[in-house]
């Protein structure tokens, strides 16, 4: 028999090892989900996992996801130091992408890039704005984030559903739910006129580098992980707790609305009524993944955007429902949250023998 | 006739062998005590004996038959009962309620019965308990009593009490010992778990004294002398207790004025009319039971809980509204209680740990911090106070309690504070560990710091105070010079026998006769 038990100490390999372990498992239950639908699964699982990076078009791509992961993931996880459980980026993401389009709405007829910059800026504002209410809520009602961030998520999309089919709509636009095509100078200039890449995918990795120093050099960042890891400390060493949840928030917030609008100034080049496929809660994943480490999540918003690449390559050449881009989602949170048990934990055998004797003489007795 | 003898017990935890080879034989009857300083084994084999922990190697006989004891339940049917140093007690619930939780359910359904069965056995052994009272209205002592009570409404052949009097007056210490031997007359055998050498002289037919894992040594301590007995259970090497010199402190540095502090959370202790002084170069002991207002007082002196700025006076100015941090900056250290979860942040390393308090020591400039400083710092306060850890990089929670304490109070220390308080300094820390932490502040009081003391350990007061005091329901009793603070008086100002606008003896100039 096996038993788990109790490690004297957490095991730092093993958190390593932990997403390794979570991604075999996906693959894996992937590959048993692709035989079930009646597939090969080597051939599903290369169709879902390489085939979508086997050209430059294809890593394109997989930067164009990466970019909004990134700056969400970067956001979030300054939150979860602080151990403020943020479900918001979703939300944030949203009200940055209406917000923004909505500026760039007011600039139809630009001709200067420079429009972008008030633009991206009342983008993030706006995400900052929506961070901001789930941060009044909590520190002066001591309402719980995690509620109120998931509430505010169903409101920025409906805010958004209302503004496309509302005020915002195109009225060149025989009626559809959409806002009208922004102007080409209010669009981020692209990495490459053949790609989509946008140059997005250096805020995302600006966003890295600057939080990773926040985190690791400075005493503000020192703060928030002491709040995180042990509240009485951090009142014990005078820390200004409201503070220090508002600062990560509104960071938060920002760095997420900065992602909503890149992606509608960017890619999609107008407002629609679904802008994001889930990253806000993807960077969640992506976080826990990557270990709350900068690299990680660079390595995990990765793995992540690929997902959303397979499900859609998927769908292209073996018509299989892009919702198999969710199942992988949640199966890779799934694993991963299973294999951590194994980072405080660890498996013995029981010895057989000993037990039974063991019972043998308690009837004795 | 022996109740229980454990023969070459063994048991192995990762990267430390917790009991070697250990023996023990118990009596009816007998009142056996179990010695030995923190991380001695003392706890495991005790964990063993309960049945809560399972020995890799050895012999258990209990009453003259070999077995194993499968867990907690087993030991309770098999007549072994446990008051552990912390209880395992719903606030609340009421006694007759608590001790239901823990019985068998044909028993515990009657409740009218069951109450009737605590006022009976409470009364016999001397315990007065009123089943009907809920637990959070209890003293701790009174708390401890429905432990045991607990415990004796089983048929209880051998009980085990860990730390018993740590929690206890001087008056409720003696009404536990009365209550022990009149159970062990009866045949009752108890293994007393202690590191209060006088105590164990007081009550014990029989000592063990364990060291490192292994057994050190046996006596009966009515026939050595406490100081043998020490040196069995610290090993030669170490230095014991000295008694220190008695000082007058100068100019008034702490001067607490009315402190009056309600708390919204009605577990707590409100704190009422306070006032106290601590002067320069002095070392103000603040005794009492745990739970009497000791805990709110240091919040409100670390600055955690704000209150009236002109209520706490540091140096003739107000600090009463000032936060943790703007105190500090003005000469103030703090120790706390909580050494892992307060003092230390359990999953960080000695050196962040280092920062945790100490940032106004220069170790940040302009928001960043400055690593080679704050590792010099946290490099010194682990050579000068002989911290051993795995160095600076170790988590908080790798270290002992002794030796975090150490770790906690050396970083307080090298702040160079005017104004010291101090929490419980050597609780649960081991002698030798203790003997450092008393003359690091004795050293830091030498030079002129205050130093304000709580601690529940009277002995401790006595060594290293110039003036003593009690708390009490969140009432300060007079304060005295130690030397004319007898441990009776002492005992009653725990107890709160003493009128709250009694003024200290005025002697000297300012007497009018």
């Amino acid at each position: 028999m096996f038993k788990l038990e109790k490690r004297p100490f957490d095991s730092k390999t093993m958190s390593y090892c932990s997403p390794a372990i979570a991604l075999l498992l996906t693959l894996f239950f992937g590959g048993l989900l692709f035989l079930s639908l009646g597939h090969n699964p080597f051939e599903a699982l290369y169709t879902f996992f390489i085939l979508p990076l086997s050209d430059a078009y294809g890593l394109t791509e997989l930067g164009m996801k990466v970019a909004p992961l990134l700056l969400c993931a970067m956001g979030l996880s300054l939150c979860f130091k602080a151990k403020i459980w943020n479900i918001g980026a979703e939300g944030q993401f949203i009200m940055g992408g209406l917000g923004g389009g909505f500026m760039a709405l007011q600039f139809l007829n630009a001709e200067s890039s420079w429009v972008l910059i008030p633009i991206l800026l009342f983008g993030a504002v706006c995400g900052l704005a929506w961070a901001a209410l789930a941060a009044l809520l909590k520190t002066k009602f001591h309402a719980n984030e995690i509620l109120t961030t998931i509430m505010l998520n169903y409101i920025a999309l409906n805010a958004l559903l209302w503004a496309v089919h509302g005020p915002l709509k195109d009225p060149d636009g025989f009626n559809f739910p959409e806002s009208a095509m922004f102007a080409d100078a209010a669009i981020l200039p692209l990495l490459h006129q053949d790609y989509r890449l946008t140059i997005a995918i250096f805020f995302g990795l600006f966003a890295m580098v600057a939080i990773w120093t926040l985190l690791s050099r400075s005493w503000l960042g020192f703060q928030i992980q002491v709040l995180g890891e042990d509240k009485a400390a951090a009142q014990y060493a005078g820390f200004k707790e409201n503070k220090l949840v508002w600062f990560a928030l509104l960071v938060c917030g920002a760095l997420a609305g900065l992602a909503g609008v890149s992606e509608v100034v960017g890619p999609i080049g107008q407002l629609i009524p679904y802008i994001s496929p889930g990253y806000g809660y993807a960077a969640i994943i992506v976080v826990f993944l990557g270990r709350m480490h900068p690299l990680g999540i660079l390595l995990a918003s990765m793995l992540m955007g690929l997902t959303y690449m397979g499900g859609e390559m998927v769908q292209i050449e073996m018509s299989l429902p892009k919702s198999i881009t969710g199942l992988f989602q949640g199966m890779l949170l799934f694993f991963l949250l299973a294999s951590d048990l194994l980072i405080s934990y660890r498996i013995v055998k029981t010895n057989k023998e000993k037990r039974d004797h063991s019972a043998a003489s308690r009837s004795a007795a | 006739m022996k109740r229980l003898a454990l023969t070459g017990i063994c048991k192995q935890y990762p990267g430390c062998m917790a009991n070697d080879n250990i023996d023990l034989v118990v009596t009816r009857g007998e009142i056996h005590a179990l010695l030995g300083e923190n991380g001695a084994g003392k706890s495991t084999l005790m964990k063993i004996i309960y049945g809560v922990v399972k020995p890799d190697a050895g012999e258990f006989l209990w009453e003259g038959e070999r077995l194993s004891v499968s867990g907690p339940a087993h030991a309770r049917r098999l007549g072994i009962g446990m008051v552990f140093q912390h209880f395992s007690l719903f606030e609340t619930l009421t006694v007759a309620e608590n001790i239901a939780l823990s019985l068998p359910k044909e028993e515990s359904r009657d409740m009218a019965t069951l109450s009737r069965r605590i006022s009976e056995i409470s009364s016999r052994y001397g315990m007065t308990l009123d089943p009907h009272r809920y637990v959070h209205t209890l003293s701790v002592g009174e708390q401890q009593r429905v432990e045991i009570v607990r415990c004796l409404l089983q048929d209880i052949k051998l009980l085990i009490l860990d730390e018993p009097t740590s929690v206890l007056t001087p008056q409720e210490v003696k009404g536990l010992f009365a209550t022990l031997n009149q159970l062990a007359s009866e045949g009752c055998s108890i293994l007393f778990i202690s590191h209060k050498l006088d105590e164990v002289t007081e009550l014990c037919h029989n000592a063990t004294i364990l060291r490192q894992g292994k057994v050190s040594g046996h006596c009966n301590p009515q026939d050595v002398t406490s100081h043998e007995i020490a040196r069995l259970m610290v090993g030669d090497d170490t230095p014991l207790n000295q008694d220190y010199q008695k000082v007058e402190g100068g100019k008034v540095v702490l001067d607490i004025a009315d402190l009056n502090f309600k708390s919204d959370d009605p577990f707590s202790c409100s704190i009422k009319k306070l006032n106290l002084k601590v002067k320069s170069g002095e070392i103000l002991g603040v005794a009492g039971v745990a739970g009497n207002g000791q805990d709110e007082l240091m919040r409100l002196l670390s600055g955690e809980q704000s209150t009236d700025a002109d209520a706490i006076r540091l140096l003739n100015k107000n600090i009463g509204d000032l936060n943790p941090v703007e105190r500090r900056q003005l000469g103030f250290a703090f120790v706390p209680e909580e050494r892992l979860g307060r003092g230390a942040v359990p999953d960080m390393s000695l050196e962040q740990n280092t920062l945790l308090s100490s940032a106004h020591l220069g170790l940040v400039k302009s928001g960043w911090i400055n690593f080679e400083k704050v590792k010099q710092l946290g490099q010194h306060i682990l050579d000068k106070y002989k911290v051993k850890s795995a160095g600076l990089n170790a988590q908080a929670k790798s270290l002992s309690g002794g030796n975090l304490q150490k770790f906690i109070l050396g970083r307080e220390i090298e702040q160079n504070p005017t104004l010291l308080a101090c929490s419980h300094p050597t609780w649960g820390v081991d002698i030798g560990a203790a003997v450092l932490i008393r003359h690091a502040l004795i050293e830091l009081r030498d030079k002129g710091a205050a130093i304000i003391v709580v601690s529940e350990d009277i002995d401790e007061l006595y060594q290293i105070c110039d003036r003593l005091c009690a708390i009490c329901d969140g009432q300060l009793s007079p304060i005295k010079n130690t030397q004319d603070v007898n441990i009776e008086q002492l005992g009653q100002w725990m107890a709160g026998q003493f009128t709250s606008n009694d003024q200290p003896v005025v002697t000297g100039e300012n007497a009018y006769v």
